[in-house]
């Protein structure tokens, strides 16, 4: 089993267009939500992580013409573009491109505007992706809820093992729409303030949207530190198709066989990038898997207060972060934590660390319909 | 005989079409009969969809989810809440 | 690489259901009188069928026929399905709900990877999951993968799946896949039973 190793990355989102901006907010504990009163989205208050659509048009203009994209397509571009740009060698008739959402251009089925039915497809998401920089293999879509972003890594690797290509371009978005919004909040999942993963007073998720992509490849990188993904695994808690297991049981399950999968054991986790999505049942589904796998003093943060929760680019961004972490030295602190609000004693990082050897570190990240993710990133290359 | 009002046939109807619990006749459903658990075996979604129902039906908006719990707790028991808080 | 097995499979499509080469059941197309024609037909207890979305009641249907020529069960059986349409019928279903009041039974179901979820309950399979979004049915995509799943122990059998429902029109083809160490199944034989007419 060849392992996957991660190359260039971009993250587009409410700290940045891209990854070096946003690592310094995140270094710097600033958060990207804003408060509304009230929004396009809903009546009601939320606080959500929301790119700022002006800002995104201008800097997609010197690319495309922003009136003939999706804001979603302008982010998920705007970040492969930037990868491309760093490889201009890159073969694109080689190159695979997986992409992962969970929604698409799903606000085009409240008024289509000037696109044509066929945008809501996320098969058309993928050839738009594929036409606009010329690749020339076939696009995977990935939609499976959450964990998609994550999973995407996933199939790079099974799909880079099976031989079809050596390198891979991985993306990932998600954008804010009435839809997405009203349904959460149907579900009494939301947040009217800055979320607070794993603490006291938690009382829901803010989402949020954004797009990242990452170069991948079977080859680390020439004389120098690459960071892999060693092992993954996922698994269905097989309990409910919304609520998460209460024992926690198809997380746990996932850790363990991406732990078997990296040939290591828990106590060789440095630091865990958790889903932390800030609801009741989540954060506390997830403090007992992670306790379960003997990680309960391991270091842990969740970035879901910088970002929200922004879906099918979640597990994608926080992979890439795990990755600047690891490279780095460095863990980024979990925002808004006040009291330990879950029945397991976990390690959450409240306070920006450097200068901390991370050679392995495990992303969880779970999602609708009982899915669920483990994905174990290690350090290569290392002198000494 | 149990007290049956037309609120309380109106609600199992309501309940059998909005949660979708097929070949379920109003009769089926007993006044004091759990609804959640061992009873009828409603779970977390029917219950999100109860809220929606209470808002839709009879103009009552639940500020605290929480509160579902005791008020779903039986036909009785929703039947008395909506004959206190109901606006339509 | 792994080689794989088609060891049952199943072909939803035009009212009728094919079980392996066999046409089990038939009877109208239309979507909402087939898919209780359907259950009834499978004889089984299960209320929670009829809360369901289509595509994931689809996908139930599909499944259980499948499932129940196994003598047992593995919960490692993963999921790799697979359609063109996403959850597009149930999003369209949620999106008029918005206009009054948005519905959470009618939200839970805007997502694909949803019916993967109802299978693993039904069956205990606390396995791998993916869902792919292709423009047609695409079998090198779900064998490959499959391959790589059981190649790598993280599966010992798989429940490949083209699940398609566009509007009111559905076609689906799910198939059991284990290692095999005689008789391999190639792309062209799955296409074959995908693309052929029963009677």
């Amino acid at each position: 089993m060849k392992n996957l190793y991660l190359h260039e990355d971009c993250i587009i989102s409410p700290l940045g267009c891209t990854t070096s901006e946003n690592l310094e907010h995140l270094r710097s504990g600033t958060t990207g939500l804003q408060k509304f009163n009230k929004s396009e989205f809903l009546d009601t208050p939320i606080c959500a992580g929301v790119v700022n659509s002006e800002v995104l048009a201008e800097a997609f203009s010197a690319i495309g013409d922003p009136k003939a994209f999706t804001k979603l397509e302008q982010m998920m571009l705007l970040a492969v573009h930037q990868i491309l740009i760093k490889n201009p060698d890159l073969n694109r008739m080689e190159t695979g491109l997986i992409v992962s959402t969970t929604k698409g251009n799903v606000h085009l089925l409240e008024d289509l505007c000037v696109f044509k039915k066929e945008r809501l497809l996320l098969s058309n998401l993928g050839e738009i992706i594929k036409d606009f920089f010329g690749f020339g293999l076939k696009p995977i879509v990935v939609s499976n809820a959450c964990i998609s972003g994550g999973l995407a890594l996933a199939v790079a690797k099974k799909m880079i093992n099976a031989g079809k290509f050596n390198k891979a371009v991985v993306v990932g978005g998600d954008m804010l729409s009435k839809f997405i919004v009203t349904g959460f909040n149907s579900f009494q999942a939301l947040s009217e303030t800055a979320c607070k993963p794993f603490s006291k007073d938690r009382n829901g998720i803010n989402l949020g949207e954004a797009a990242a992509a990452m170069l991948v490849s079977d080859t680390p990188k020439k004389d120098s530190v690459t960071i892999s993904l060693a092992g993954d695994a996922s698994a269905n808690d097989a309990n409910h198709i919304s609520g998460p297991s209460r024992t926690g049981e198809g997380l746990f399950k996932s850790i363990q066989n991406s732990l078997k999968e990296a040939g290591i054991s828990s106590e060789a986790i440095k630091a865990v990038a958790t889903h932390g999505t800030a609801t009741l049942y989540n954060d506390e589904m997830e403090a007992i898997a992670i306790t379960r796998s003997d990680l309960g003093a391991t270091p842990l943060h969740s970035v879901k207060a910088y970002y929200g929760h922004t879906l099918g680019a979640s597990a994608l961004i926080e992979s890439i972060l795990c990755k600047h972490m690891m490279l780095n030295n460095e863990i980024y602190p979990s925002l808004h934590f006040n009291k330990l609000g879950v029945s397991k004693e976990i390690n959450v990082v409240t306070a920006y660390q450097n200068s901390i050897n991370l050679d392995y570190v495990l992303k969880t990240a779970s999602g609708f319909g009982g899915c669920n993710l483990a994905m174990v990133f290690k350090k290569e290359g290392q002198n000494g | 005989m149990p007290i049956m009002t037309d609120l309380h046939t109106e609600l199992k109807a309501s309940i059998i079409e909005q949660l979708n619990l097929e070949d379920m006749e109003v009769s089926d459903i007993e006044n004091d009969e759990p609804l959640f658990g061992d009873g009828l075996g409603l779970d977390s979604i029917d219950a999100l969809e109860l809220i929606v129902l209470l808002e839709k039906d009879y103009g009552i908006k639940l500020t605290d989810p929480k509160k579902g719990r005791e008020i779903f707790e039986s036909i009785n028991k929703m039947a008395d809440f909506i004959e206190a808080n109901r606006t339509k | 690489m792994a080689n794989l097995s088609i060891d049952h499979w199943v072909r939803i499509k035009d009212g009728k259901i094919i079980a392996d080469g066999e046409v089990i059941f038939a009877s109208e197309a239309d979507i909402a009188s087939f898919l209780k024609a359907a259950f009834k037909f499978l004889n089984i207890k299960y209320p929670k069928f009829h809360k369901m979305d289509r595509l994931s009641k689809l996908g139930f249907i599909a499944s259980e026929t499948v499932m129940k020529e196994e003598a047992e069960i593995s919960e490692d059986t993963a999921l790799v399905f697979s359609n063109n349409s996403s959850s597009l019928a149930s999003d369209q279903n949620y999106q008029e709900s918005i206009k009054n009041f948005p519905s959470p039974s009618l939200f839970v179901y805007t997502l694909p990877n949803i019916v993967l979820g109802e299978i693993s309950i039904r069956f205990g399979l606390k396995s791998e999951n993916v869902f792919f979004i292709e423009d047609e049915f695409n079998a090198k995509l779900l064998i490959d993968y499959s391959a790589q799943l059981i190649e790598s122990a993280k599966a010992n059998k798989v429940l490949c799946a083209w699940l398609n429902l566009h509007n009111v029109e559905y076609d689906v083809f799910l198939w059991l896949s284990s290692e095999s160490h005689k008789k391999e199944i190639t792309e062209e034989q799955i296409r074959k039973i995908y693309d052929a007419d029963y009677d």
